[in-house]
């Protein structure tokens, strides 16, 4: 059977053409609300469109009408059957104090992981130093971890001139944003189910881990200590956290004793990766800024016994703000999103 | 029929009702992505220029202000836009892309931000490589990012309202002389067969002439195998021409009374 298509597009035009007037407008006008009035007008025309794409369907094969009925439809369809919880207004405080140590502490087994493997990173990396010395060109990243630890050291508290002199904000910036991207590729890498993540960790323990005995074994720890825990307090905790998220996305892939769909385990997840990351970023910005203008200079400029005295305090408030903060005194957590 | 929608995803409504969604491949999607690299390093060139200016104060603080800005740029970019315009960049705009959820609802802010962060690894090694593939291997033409976010690219063309205009004119039907055989038209000839010939006079003038006279004889002779009208009443009459009879008593129903289309 054939529909009298001429009959049927005079009658229903308007419909469709109110519709479509209303999807522009909402699509145009992201914070425009409805009154009720107009939601349940939108709702009939919705349902009215539907039945119209039905018909059509069933009676007629004119593939036109068809596409601009189904794009109408499904652009409708969207904006009906939506049943998630809006965003809310955004609350910076909150959500730092509050949503962003909860999240770390819902995936603690994930952080866990992550220090494992750094730390498992780190003891390869010692042990390569100590055992092959020569290791040490392949292993360190940089030129100036190269050179003999005792040297730098004796270099670098002789110093004349500020090195970093006029380049400090530009050198603290880089800093910012290099660690962020690495942070983001330990995230995205979850995505190979936590291999990447792994072993991108890994190497990064491996290099932190003979850079570590390398000044140790020369006898220059307070130089080293007082080099890196500035920094290295806030830095190292935040790729930690950074890798946490890759390794939630991984799980999430993997879904071991998790009997839901893998599309419903991601989308429960992906609050806490954006949160997580979000939060990385900020405790990255922080590093970069202490590095550039606190790390890089040695005593007589600065002790120390200051600088390490500082790297603990900061260490110490991280500790009792991924702990505490948010925490309920009940210490029941608040449960993820479904 | 080819309903030029091999790459399509269906959804299905609570009311029962089927609609389907175009999904963009990775060659429209590429040249989108190339018109976003442009508004970024076009936003970051003047976002530089204006932060010149705090050279004044000190060369170090307007270099520094820059990195931290051009990293906000490139990564901020794809975020806020598809924030702000429901899953719409520029480029995506201009190619009439848009990122949608998979299961057609209204995206969230954390699904734009995970499709966007796991660009990191869709481009490696260069060039969107893995992404890409990905993309080609997916059934729903996914990156890594949008597998991840639960997101898929959509491709909205241009849909008319359609124009029936050259169906709907009141010209004499020499078929409509003939009521027995129309209702046997219309009962013998299926939806398919019947938007076939409707699709044929609509795209007509997109044919070349030889490809246009080929193609309505072949349909002349189709429906003159399917209900064969006395020669008196086809006459003179040319492929297109008969073509239009046939739709015009497929697809209108007459007044037999007054003989005038209701």
């Amino acid at each position: 059977m054939i529909i009298d298509l001429q009959k049927f597009i005079l009658e229903e035009r308007p419909y469709w053409a109110e519709l479509e007037g209303n999807l522009d407008k909402l699509e145009k006008e992201p914070e425009l609300r409805m009154t009720l009035e107009q939601v349940k007008q939108f709702h009939y025309l919705y349902q009215r469109t539907s039945a119209d794409l039905a018909k059509i369907m069933t009676f007629s094969s004119e593939p036109e009408i068809r596409r601009y009925l189904e794009s109408l439809v499904g652009r409708a369809y969207g904006e009906i059957h939506e049943t998630r919880d809006k965003p809310h207004r955004l609350c910076p405080l909150h959500w730092f104090f509050r949503t962003f140590p909860q999240t770390f502490r819902r995936h603690i087994r994930a952080f866990c992981l992550s220090l494992a493997i750094m730390l498992v990173g780190c003891t390869f990396g010692g042990l390569a130093i100590c055992f092959d010395p020569d290791a040490k060109e392949v292993i360190m990243p940089f030129p100036h971890l190269r050179i003999d630890p005792s040297e730098r050291v004796a270099d670098e508290e002789t110093a004349d001139e500020d090195r970093l002199h006029g380049v400090k904000t530009a050198f603290s910036t880089y800093l910012m944003t290099h660690n962020i991207k690495v942070a983001i590729f330990l995230l995205a890498l979850g995505m190979t189910w936590g291999i990447g993540t792994m072993i991108l960790l890994f190497s990064n323990g491996v290099m932190l881990g003979a850079v570590t005995l390398d000044y140790v074994l020369a006898g220059e720890t307070k130089f080293l200590v007082g080099w890196l825990l500035p920094h290295g307090a806030v830095e190292l905790p935040a790729c930690l956290l950074a890798a946490q998220a890759g390794l939630v996305l991984a799980s999430a892939l993997i879904g071991w004793g998790e009997p839901i769909s893998l599309k419903i385990r991601l989308r429960k997840i992906s609050g806490d990766i954006v949160t997580l990351i979000f939060g990385v970023a900020i405790l990255l910005g922080w590093a970069g800024f202490v590095e550039a203008f606190l790390s890089q200079y040695h005593q007589p400029v600065i002790s120390y016994e200051a600088k390490i005295g500082f790297g603990i305090v900061e260490l110490i408030l991280l500790v009792l703000f991924l702990a505490k903060s948010g925490a309920h005194k009940s210490g029941t957590e608040v449960q993820g999103p479904d | 029929m080819h309903q030029g929608k091999t790459n399509a995803l269906t959804i299905k409504t609570p009311e029962g009702i089927l609609f389907s969604l175009l999904l963009a491949g990775p060659i429209t999607r590429s040249l989108a992505w190339v018109i976003d690299g442009l508004c970024i390093i076009a936003i970051s060139s003047i976002v530089g220029m204006a932060l010149g200016i705090l050279g004044v104060v000190s060369r170090d603080l307007a270099w520094g202000a820059s990195i931290l800005a051009y990293f906000v740029i490139s990564v901020g970019y794809g975020i806020m836009m598809e924030w702000y315009w429901r899953g719409q960049t520029l480029g995506k705009r201009l190619f009439r892309l848009r990122v949608m959820d998979e299961q057609g609802l209204h995206l969230e802010f954390s699904q734009i931000v995970i499709r966007n962060l796991l660009r990191f690894v869709d481009s490696l090694p260069a060039f969107y490589v893995v992404g890409g593939l990905a993309c080609l291997g997916s059934r729903r033409a996914q990156r890594l990012g949008d597998f991840a976010a639960n997101t898929i690219v959509v491709w909205n063309p241009k849909v008319p309202e359609p124009n029936l205009n050259q169906l709907l004119a009141d010209k004499y039907n020499s078929f409509r002389d003939y009521p027995h055989l129309a209702a046997r038209l219309r009962q013998r000839v299926s939806p398919q067969e019947a938007g076939i010939a409707l699709q044929a006079l609509l795209r007509r003038d997109e044919l070349n002439p030889e490809a246009r006279i080929e193609l309505f004889r072949e349909i002349v002779s189709h429906f003159r195998s399917v209900v064969a009208f006395p020669e008196e009443g086809v006459d003179g009459l040319s492929g297109e021409q008969y073509v239009r009879n046939v739709v015009d008593v497929l697809f209108r129903r007459h007044d037999t009374k007054q003989g005038r289309p209701r």
